[in-house]
């Protein structure tokens, strides 16, 4: 692998992050509703959201495809991320609330009389912003030291993962944790001040998403060129020669774990506001296996893929929903299928494959015409 | 293909997903949401409700369709995901900007859509019973409010001569709410708190703040919590109140027949099992408790009987892809679906619009009525519905056998603290 990065690469990427951050705002916000190349609120939204999907696909790609580690849990760190955000909007709702009360709505109807004392910093935005980096970070550094250090490798690691997830999942569901249980966080009125149905807000927050995207793009492209990139390659293909030859290969991979929750508890606290709504679902292991699946049939070890990956099946989702609502499951069941059986390396992966499939084809013409 | 030409494709189609939908408004139809899970956890619920819904439509359509309009249903898929829910919900109203909605079984998909509604000024008819302590003008509430479900129950309970009430429920909004409006409910007419079984919730002063068992939802292990309520039914004046959700129901009445536990010494009264939950559980064990619903299928009444009649021969020659035809059943939340469109479409002909403001301003006015299979339905001032409300006992074929009927039951949806609780 090259460990520059091309000028080629350099403008289409600079392209894209125009695309993202100027062009669709704008075509949102200047153009006339009635004008074809106009975005609608509906479609911004939307896009906010692929987007904060496609950064957990890039910190799954991170782990799976630089590093090797199958985490079937990253939709935890997502949802630990959008929860400590969550907290903070449901302390916002104020007296808008259904009850017309200072508590968030669960709280008074499972009969609380004041607000429960670890809830009272996130009141503050700066307080629940960071918690956003280090709740998924503290979780992650203390499941994977002691994952990484017991050395649980290769598919026990992808079991646990699902197991923390889905033993997360459950404690949320229950009403004693004062999160909400089943019904979790909604009802969102503002942010920082911003009415949240506010249009600009809905496109304030789609702007912060994709910058979100391309800072963490960027970040996974630079760490994979270094020399730290390398080792972490080396991990993914041979552990034991990089223990032998005196790498802690363990703290590499802690780092990388821990850094992949970060970026997905990120990824959730921009999805929170934008989705409206926040529950212990988004734990259930299906919900991590789904964004597995993007990565896959994105193309993993490429980070571009996991983006398209993310967007595309998303976006395919949204759509198959409506126009095909009894039959979509197995469209996109058959899709997965189809992408697994021939196309291992996924959408990124298949320019290439025709690519080679040519090549042989005109190989195999030649050694033909000269028989 | 070079990989030039891979990236203007990716191009256009991402162009593409972007261009407004161009539809073809067709000025004699006028576009209907139906926002129901059709696949995931809920679908086995929910599938029946978009079955009834278009069924309604195409009853309407069949005589003449809304001022003259013909119903065109958007169906979509919620998928039993929350997030999806509310942005179907957008895209019903800013994509399709359909007049109306029905649509969400679980709370916490009415709780998704809510805020949706609200920004974009959407109508939303919500069909099965609930919690109640909502109520927004975005949404009319054909459900049954606790008031309507719960309370008749206890106060059939009550009248049965029971003394002891066990309350147990899958842990959600539904099951802890309808409990604490029950602590307070039975507390009021005399019961004392330790004949209230299923355990209390204190805050730190050690007040008690709340009632009941709770369950996680998909629990199996009832044994423990059986021999708890043996226990507590040895006096043989005790009941349960049981809001336990789905499959869970199983292994709990399993539990409960084999302790020896029956129907005469302790009734379970089951607010969340109704004649299409039977469906796919079995009733051996169940039969003889209670049940209590706006609505039974053994409803003897001319409405019933043609609803159920016109409602199978639809199924016979639908072409809703998907639809189940074999062993259906006639249920509370599907009827109440139905009569939502019938209270919509009455409101709308006397608003004489589809807009959403001139139609909740008459279905607020407390004079848009519907006659259904369950009887006489009134949209009232608080957005919900007043009806009748039936108590029956479970048979062996999943059906009901009437016990008891509450005539129009006014709509209560704020109950917590309004029975001064001793």
């Amino acid at each position: 692998m090259n460990s520059r990065i091309s000028k080629r690469e350099l403008g289409f990427g600079l392209a894209a992050a125009l695309f993202l951050l100027a062009v669709i705002p704008g075509l949102n916000a200047f153009t006339p509703e009635t004008s074809p190349f106009h975005v609608s609120d509906f479609s911004i939204n939307l896009w906010g959201q692929y987007l904060c999907l496609s950064i957990v696909a890039v910190s799954i790609d991170l782990l799976w495809g630089y590093t090797g580690l199958i985490s079937l849990g990253q939709m935890l760190f997502f949802s630990l991320g959008g929860y400590a955000l969550g907290m903070h909007l449901m302390l916002k709702i104020g007296k808008l609330g259904q009850y017309k009360n200072d508590l968030p709505d669960f709280m008074v109807f499972l009969g609380y009389p004041t607000l429960p004392t670890h809830w009272e910093p996130f009141a503050n935005f700066w307080f629940s912003a960071f918690a956003v980096l280090w709740v998924p970070a503290v979780v992650a550094a203390i499941f994977g030291y002691l994952a990484f250090r017991s050395r649980i490798r290769g598919v026990y690691f992808s079991i646990l993962t699902q197991a923390l997830t889905y033993a997360a999942c459950l404690l949320f569901f229950r009403n004693e944790l004062t999160m909400g249980g089943n019904n979790g966080f909604t009802d969102f009125k503002t942010l920082l001040g911003h009415q949240l149905a506010n249009p600009a807000t809905q496109r304030g927050l789609y702007i912060a998403s994709a910058l979100a995207l391309i800072i963490v793009y960027a970040l996974c492209r630079w760490l994979t060129l270094t020399k730290f990139g390398k080792v972490q390659r080396a991990v993914r293909d041979s552990e034991n020669r990089v223990l032998f030859s005196g790498y802690a290969a363990a703290n590499y991979k802690l780092f990388v774990f821990v850094l992949a929750a970060i970026i997905s508890g990120v990824a959730g606290a921009l999805y929170v506001p934008q989705a409206g709504i926040i529950n212990p679902s988004q734990m259930e292991p299906s919900k991590s296996l789904e964004a597995i699946v993007w990565v896959a049939v994105g193309g993993r070890g490429t980070l571009l893929g996991p983006i398209l990956g993310a967007v595309g099946v998303n976006a395919l989702k949204s759509w198959a929903t409506q126009a095909i609502p009894a039959y979509w499951p197995i469209l996109l069941g058959g899709l997965f299928v189809i992408v697994v059986l021939f196309a291992p390396k996924g959408i990124v992966g298949i320019a290439e494959q025709i690519g080679s499939l040519f090549k042989r084809q005109t190989k195999h013409s030649k050694e033909v015409s000269r028989e | 293909m070079t990989k030039k030409s891979l990236c203007t494709l990716f191009v256009s189609a991402l162009a593409a997903t972007f261009a407004p939908t161009l539809t073809a408004a067709d000025k004699d139809t006028v576009k209907v949401g139906v926002l129901h899970s059709l696949s995931g956890t809920m679908a086995i619920s929910e599938t029946s409700l978009r079955d009834v819904l278009m069924f309604a439509f195409d009853e309407i359509n069949a005589k003449g369709g809304v001022l003259g309009k013909k119903i065109e249903p958007v169906v979509v898929d919620g998928a039993s995901n929350w997030p999806l829910f509310a942005e179907k919900a957008k895209q019903l109203l800013e994509v399709d900007k359909v007049a109306v909605t029905f649509g969400c079984w679980t709370s916490v998909s009415r709780k998704s859509v809510l805020p949706v509604f609200e920004k974009d000024n959407g109508l939303l008819f919500y069909p099965v019973q609930y919690e109640g302590e909502e109520e927004s003008q975005n949404v009319i509430y054909t459900a049954e409010a606790v008031n309507q479900q719960a309370i008749p129950a206890v106060d059939y309970l009550l009248a049965d001569g029971k003394k002891k009430f066990y309350l147990i429920g899958t842990d959600y909004v539904y099951p802890q709410t309808t409990n604490l409006v029950l602590l307070e409910y039975l507390l009021s007419k005399g019961i004392p708190i330790e004949n209230i079984g299923g355990g209390l919730r204190k805050d730190a002063e050690g007040k008690v703040i709340s009632a009941g068992k709770y369950t996680p939802f998909g629990h199996t292990d009832y044994q423990q919590i059986v021999a708890e309520i043996k226990q507590f039914a040895a006096s043989g004046d005790a009941c349960v109140i049981n809001t336990i959700n789905g499959d869970s129901n199983v292994p709990f009445f399993k539990e409960f027949a084999a302790s020896g536990l029956t129907a005469a010494d302790c009734p379970v009264a089951s607010l969340s099992l109704s004649e299409d939950e039977f469906r796919s559980l079995p009733t051996k064990d169940l039969v003889g408790h209670l049940g209590c619903w706006a609505y039974f299928m053994s409803i003897d009444s001319k409405q019933n009987d043609k609803f159920k009649k016109d409602f199978f021969a639809w199924l016979e020659t639908s072409t809703v892809p998907g639809i189940e035809k074999a062993n259906r059943v006639t249920c509370s939340p599907m009827v109440l679906s139905y009569d939502g469109v019938y209270l919509w479409k009455a409101a709308v002909e006397k608003a004489g619009s589809f807009d959403v403001d001139k139609v909740r301003k008459v279905l607020q006015s407390g004079t848009i009525t519907f006659e259904g299979p369950n009887g006489l339905n009134t949209v009232e001032k608080n957005n919900h519905t007043k009806k009748n409300v039936y108590i029956g006992e479970t048979k062996a074929d999943g059906q009901f056998k009437i016990v008891k009927e509450f005539s129009q039951v006014y709509p209560q949806p704020w109950l917590k603290g309004t029975f001064g609780s001793k």
